[in-house]
């Protein structure tokens, strides 16, 4: 059997030197059954298909824990989220008319910026401690391992951005179908930005000015969802119909978690070369 | 020295010299051609009178600008899957070159604007492709130019565009999308009856521009080839020259490398 | 046509021109440019060539 905490068993201080009381993500007394790991999954091809997957939940298992213990992260890109929304009705005046035209733009637009915001520490941390390196050489496909990872990360920045959204539509006087519109394009559009993110992400990991050219790089490629995600709230607030615009949203998504998971493992093993 | 390392490069070097002088020739000529259907020969247009004569060079330099984008793709493709190095060298050669037709399509574009609606800048749908466009050259030059390891800003660059052509398609529809959406306006010469002469006029135009890019290029590439060639040569000289001076030290070139 | 037509371009030379001059005068700098960094080039693989012999 393989212990999931195998996969990353080299990981230095910083995934398991946890604060006193912090929940630990894995205990480290699987250590001795590692060596027999690998060799178990290749003789027995179920046993091998259940632990590749493992690879994926270990991964997301863990950056999801990882980004909830330092609770700062996960509240600080809804804050800032809370804030751009909040000030545009500041910066151009709180006509109601105004508001509710402007507001699946302005929503969107900040999902694109907070989620731009949250992208270096996809990949930072475990470049810097020499984690991301151990992944590469653990057992599991790197390509399942990043996919856990852009799991996490869309379970902890685009999944709340989400889920806060319609308070933020309110503010701006949408109606009842606008916000099911807006949760479901949201729910829909910030796991590809979740994706792309995380190619940029990778890329850049450990170059000089990394966060700024990550939003060169990637904003262009945002653009789609940008389009579809607004459009399809602008849809239903217009009376026209949506089902097109979360339909594209979707084959995006899917296209998404296909081909991703690929160009960012490629992406990890260029910048770890 | 290895050879092999540089064999390709080392064989395109001398080939791209003796190509150069014929794209510029050809390039000359068909401007020259181009400029005269186009200014003289093309009858005005119907509708928008003389200016429409700016698609002459606007829609060349669009068209480029969006080309050269793929082929960077292509040679992206090559780049990682061949492990050529020369594949990356043209990469970095072409994307100045696109960047700056993409760029002057959306000025001669928003020259043509001014006159024929009355704005500069209009968000047309093509016009918004092609900045956007502009945006992932942009994003290319500056990722290869912020990794300072040469083989890795090869491959990264080679990845990204491959992304990037992959989304272009899903750009340019998603933005027709949103102007038929928000029903912008569209540029266009007087549609279905465009004179053969005024096809003809573009079409040359679009070979000089196209003749002119590949010999700016072959130029580019050329000089990052001895660039990457002797750039390391060169600091080496400087160090196995200060060990030299040194009279009288064990230390060796090699072991000069070797601390490198 | 006579020139001073040719030029005004039924009174819209000024985009006209402005667009092919645009143009023209991009792809003469960047020729310069490029023309520049290709004899650097030049220049660097001559340096290291005498400085190894």
């Amino acid at each position: 059997m393989i212990a999931p905490n195998s996969l990353f068993e080299a990981t230095p201080a910083a995934a398991q030197t946890d604060a006193p009381g912090a929940p630990r993500l894995e205990s480290s007394k699987g250590m001795p059954e590692q060596t027999g790991a690998f060799s178990d999954a290749s003789s027995d091809v179920v046993e091998q298909s259940r632990s590749l997957e493992r690879g994926f939940f270990v991964s997301t298992k863990r950056d999801t824990f990882l980004a909830f213990r330092s609770k700062g992260e996960v509240i600080q890109a809804l804050v800032f989220f809370v804030m751009v929304v909040s000030l545009f009705p500041l910066a151009i005046g709180a006509e109601t008319v105004l508001l509710k035209r402007i507001a699946p733009g302005v929503v969107w637009v900040a999902a694109l910026l907070s989620v731009l915001l949250t992208l270096p520490r996809l990949f930072a941390s475990d470049y810097l401690d020499g984690t991301l390196e151990q992944m590469l050489l653990s057992p599991f496909p790197l390509t399942l391992i990043v996919a856990g990872k852009m799991a996490a990360h869309w379970l902890t920045t685009g999944l709340p951005l989400a889920l806060i959204a319609p308070l933020l539509g309110l503010q701006f006087g949408l109606g009842g179908d606008e916000l099911a519109v807006l949760v479901i394009s949201l729910l829909l559009g910030t796991p590809i930005l979740s994706m792309l993110g995380a190619v940029g992400a990778a890329l850049t990991l450990g170059v000089r000015g990394g966060s700024v050219l990550v939003a060169l790089l990637i904003l262009p490629l945002y653009i789609p969802v940008l389009i579809f995600g607004a459009g399809a709230v602008e849809a239903v607030a217009s009376g026209i119909d949506y089902g097109a615009n979360l339909s594209l949203l979707g084959a995006g998504l899917l296209f998404g978690a296909l081909a991703t998971p690929f160009a960012v493992a490629a992406a990890v093993k260029i910048s770890l070369d | 020295m290895n050879l092999y390392k540089y064999a390709s490069p080392a064989t395109f070097y001398p080939l791209a010299g003796k190509l150069i002088p014929w794209f510029a020739a050809l390039a000359v000529v068909f401007g020259l051609i181009g400029l005269y259907l186009g200014l003289i020969v093309a009858p005005e247009d119907a509708q928008q009178g003389q200016v429409y004569r700016i698609i002459f060079i606007h829609v060349p330099t669009a068209w480029v600008g969006m080309v050269v984008y793929l082929v960077m793709a292509a040679y992206g493709v090559a780049a990682l899957t061949l492990k050529t190095r020369l594949s990356s060298m043209m990469m970095e050669a072409l994307a100045p070159t696109g960047a700056l037709f993409t760029a002057l399509a959306l000025l001669t574009g928003a020259l043509w604007g001014k006159p024929t609606w009355g704005t500069y800048w209009i968000w047309d749908a093509r016009m918004t492709s092609t900045l956007i466009l502009l945006f992932l050259y942009v994003g290319y030059i500056a990722l290869i130019h912020a990794i300072e390891d040469k083989k890795r800003a090869d491959k990264a660059g080679a990845l990204l565009v491959i992304v990037g052509s992959v989304n272009v398609p899903i750009i340019y529809f998603s933005v027709r999308w949103w102007n038929t959406l928000h029903q912008g306006a569209s540029v266009s010469v007087t549609g279905s009856k465009m004179a053969a002469v005024m096809a003809q006029g573009m079409l040359v135009m679009a070979l000089a521009c196209w003749m002119y890019a590949i010999a700016v290029v072959l130029v580019r590439v050329r000089a990052i080839i001895l660039e990457r060639q002797y750039k390391g040569a060169n600091d080496m000289v400087g160090l196995s020259m200060g060990a030299r001076g040194m009279a009288g030290t064990e230390m060796t070139g090699t072991e000069m490398m070797g601390t490198k | 046509m006579n020139m001073a037509d040719f030029f005004s371009m039924g009174g819209r030379g000024f985009y006209v021109w402005s667009s092919f001059g645009a143009v023209a005068l991009a792809l003469v700098i960047e020729m310069m440019l490029v023309k520049k960094r290709g004899s650097a080039a030049a220049q660097l693989k001559k340096t290291v060539a005498e400085t190894q012999q």
